[in-house]
C-alpha cells in the first residue's frame, strides 16, 4: 500500500497572537513552528498503516524552503519520502492549495505507484479552512471521509469512524481514498536520534510553484478586541474554599 | 433565494442552524431552507420563524453520506440560480460546504461572523486560529458558500413570520456518491453528561502534575454533578483520552461555570471555553494568562485548593440536609 500524508507548517502561538505591520500574516518574530496538530496525527496514522500493511510513504506540504523543518520531522518519524512544492508566495487559498497538490499527485502517479489511501488533517490550525482534502479527493475522483478518529484498512476498502453527538457514526468506502484526520486518531510519537539521523540524510524533492490565483483574497487579518476580565480574587490556597462554595451556591450549582 | 442549510434532531432544528439563519437574514436576499432526512419537513416549517420563506425537503437514506447530500444542494443551488449556500459552521456543515464547492468550483469561506454583498463580490470577515484571529476576505463569483461561526450570531425569530412552502424531492444521488457509505451509528454508554452539553465542567491542564492527579478533579466533578475536561497538553501528555479535550483541536464548551485548575491559558485552550458564562480559575501563578480572562479566582495548589472544595461542599450538605 502507498500511503501519501499532506501536512502544513504553522506558527505556535502562546496566549496572544501578533499581526506584522502590513496587517496581512501573523508576526512570527517570537514565534516558533510546528506542524498543524490534526496533521501530526495524519503522518503518525500513515506511518501505522504502513507499519501494519506494508508499503511505502511520502509526506507532501506546500510552504517556504523553512517548511523543510516539518517534512525531516514526518521522515524522523518513519516516513519514506518528502516531497516540497515550495513557494515564498502568499495568497494560497484552500483551491489553490488543492490544485496544486492535485497537480503534483498527477506528476506521482505518471511516474511511479499511485496512491491508496490520502491522509490530511481535517482543518488547519491557522486558516481553518476544513476542504483541502475534499477538494483533492473530488479532482482525483476518489472517495472522502472527514473528522477520522480512529481507522481500519483492509482488503480494498476502509472503515472510518468519527465522533458526532451521542456516539460514532461508521462508514465504508473502496480504495483509493481520501481520509481528513482529526487530533485524538492516535498519540503521535517522538522522533528518535537515529530517526533524526536519518532523516537528515534524506533528500527532499522540492518541486518550485508559480504565484497562485487566489478565489479567496485577504484584505487584512485583525485581532478581535480582548475580552479582559478583571478577576475576583476569592482568596488564596485551601482556606478558600468556604468562598468558592459561596459562589457555587450563589450560581445555583450548589443547593444552598 | 440564498439556500441555508437546515439540521435537525427529528424535526428539532439545531441551534447552530437558528444562529446560521440568523445570520443569513441579514444577506439581503429571501431564504430558502433545506433539509434532510426524517423530520425534514417539520424543520423547515420551524425554520418560518427564523425568516425562512421556502423550503426543500431532500428524503434521504441513513446510509447516505455528507458527500452524497452535498450533490443534492449543489444541484439545488445551480437550478435557483442560489448566490450563496449558508451553513452553521459545524463539522457536518463545513463537510457538506467543502463537498457543494469542490462540485461547483465554487469558493468555501468556513467560520463567517460578518457578510456583505457588494456587485458580484461578498465583503466577509471570518475566523481564523478558532477565533483567536479575524479575516477580512474578499470572495467574488456566482456562487459562495458560508459557514457562520458558532455562537457568534444570537439566534433571534422574526416578529411577523409566515408560512414556509415546503417542497419534496427524491435526492439525485448517483453511484459516485454512493462510494461512501455510513453503515453504523454506535452509541456512547447513557448517563454521562457529554462536555460540550455539561452546565458544569472541571478542568485539568498540566499544572495537575500527571494522570494520578485527577483524582481530586474527578471527586469535584462528582461531588458537583459535572464532567472533567482536560488541556491539549494533558492528552498530549497521554494523562488523559482525547475525547476530554477542550480547546481548537477538542471540544468546545458553554457551561454556566468552569473551573479551570492547573491551566495557563494558551489560545488554543481558551477557544474551546469561550462560550463559558463564568470562569473561575485555580492556579499557583497569579499572572498566568487565564487570569485576564477569569471572573473569579482563587490562588493556590489545586491538589490543596479542589479537595477543600469539595470537603466543603459535602460538609455543607451534612450540615444542613435539603427539607424533603
Amino acid at each position: 500500500m502507498n500511503v501519501l500524508v499532506c501536512v502544513k507548517r504553522v506558527p505556535a502561538p502562546g496566549s496572544r497572537i501578533v499581526v506584522t505591520d502590513d496587517a496581512l500574516d501573523i508576526d512570527t518574530t517570537h514565534l516558533g513552528f510546528t506542524m498543524s496538530p490534526h496533521e501530526e496525527c495524519a503522518v503518525e496514522e500513515a506511518v501505522r498503516q504502513i507499519e501494519a500493511h506494508g508499503g511505502s510513504s511520502v509526506v507532501l506540504t506546500l510552504g517556504p524552503e523553512a517548511a523543510v523543518e516539518q517534512l525531516q520531522h514526518a521522515l524522523a518519524i518513519g516516513i519514506d519520502r518528502a516531497i516540497l512544492l515550495e513557494t515564498d508566495a502568499t495568497g494560497w487559498d484552500a483551491i489553490a492549495t488543492a490544485d496544486a497538490i492535485v497537480e503534483a499527485l498527477r506528476t506521482e502517479a505518471a511516474n511511479s505507484t499511485p496512491f491508496h489511501l490520502l491522509l490530511f488533517g481535517n482543518e488547519a490550525a491557522d486558516s481553518g479552512d476544513y476542504q483541502v482534502a475534499v477538494r483533492v479527493a473530488h479532482a482525483l475522483g476518489m472517495p472522502c471521509v472527514s473528522g477520522v478518529k480512529s481507522l481500519e484498512v483492509g482488503d480494498g476498502t476502509l472503515v472510518a469512524r468519527r465522533d458526532v453527538r451521542g456516539g460514532a457514526e461508521v462508514f465504508t468506502a473502496p480504495l483509493p481514498a481520501v481520509v481528513a484526520v482529526k487530533e485524538g486518531i492516535n498519540l503521535p510519537r517522538f522522533p528518535s536520534v537515529p530517526g533524526r539521523l536519518k532523516a537528515r540524510k534524506k533528500e527532499i524533492e522540492r518541486r518550485p510553484q508559480a504565484a497562485p490565483t487566489p478565489r479567496v483574497e485577504t484584505i487584512r487579518l485583525r485581532v478581535p478586541p480582548e475580552q479582559r476580565s478583571e478577576a475576583e480574587i476569592l482568596g488564596r490556597g485551601p482556606d478558600a474554599a468556604p468562598a468558592v462554595v459561596d459562589l457555587l451556591e450563589q450560581l445555583g450549582i450548589v443547593e444552598r | 433565494m440564498i439556500l441555508v442549510l437546515i439540521e435537525h434532531d427529528t424535526g428539532v432544528v439545531e441551534s447552530t442552524s437558528l444562529q446560521a439563519l440568523t445570520f443569513a437574514r441579514g444577506l439581503g436576499e429571501p431564504l430558502r431552507g433545506v433539509a434532510f432526512g426524517d423530520g425534514g419537513a417539520r424543520a423547515l416549517e420551524a425554520a418560518g420563524a427564523y425568516g425562512i420563506e421556502a423550503g426543500t425537503h431532500i428524503r434521504a437514506q441513513e446510509s447516505h453520506a455528507p458527500g452524497a447530500w452535498a450533490h443534492a444542494i449543489a444541484d439545488l443551488a445551480a437550478s435557483t440560480s442560489s448566490p450563496a449556500v449558508v451553513a452553521a459552521g459545524t463539522d457536518r456543515g463545513h463537510e457538506i460546504l467543502a463537498h457543494v464547492g469542490a462540485r461547483a468550483s465554487a469558493p468555501f469561506v468556513a467560520n463567517c461572523i460578518a457578510a456583505e454583498r457588494d456587485g458580484d463580490a461578498w465583503n466577509l470577515a471570518r475566523q481564523r486560529w478558532g477565533g483567536s484571529l479575524l479575516e477580512d476576505a474578499r470572495v467574488r463569483g456566482p456562487l459562495t458558500l458560508l459557514t457562520v461561526a458558532l455562537h457568534a450570531v444570537a439566534a433571534d425569530a422574526v416578529p411577523d413570520a409566515a408560512a414556509v412552502a415546503v417542497d419534496e424531492i427524491e435526492p439525485p444521488f448517483s453511484e459516485d456518491d454512493q462510494r461512501v457509505r455510513k453503515t453504523a451509528f454506535e452509541a456512547t454508554s447513557t448517563g454521562a453528561v457529554s462536555l460540550g452539553d455539561a452546565r458544569l465542567v472541571v478542568g485539568g491542564g498540566r499544572g495537575v502534575g500527571g494522570a494520578e492527579g485527577f483524582v481530586d478533579l474527578d471527586a469535584l466533578a462528582t461531588t458537583l454533578g459535572g464532567t472533567v475536561g482536560v488541556s491539549r497538553a494533558v492528552t498530549s501528555a497521554g494523562w488523559r483520552p482525547h475525547a476530554e479535550q477542550i480547546g481548537q483541536t477538542g471540544e468546545r464548551i458553554a457551561p454556566d461555570l468552569y473551573i479551570a485548575c492547573g491551566i495557563s491559558g494558551a489560545s488554543q485552550h481558551m477557544v474551546g471555553c469561550r462560550g463559558a458564562k463564568k470562569l473561575l480559575v485555580i492556579n499557583t501563578d497569579a499572572d498566568a494568562p487565564i487570569l485576564a480572562r477569569a471572573d473569579y479566582a482563587v490562588v493556590g495548589d489545586l491538589h490543596q485548593v479542589v479537595p477543600a472544595i469539595t470537603t466543603e461542599v459535602a460538609r455543607r450538605r451534612t450540615d444542613d440536609p435539603p427539607e424533603r
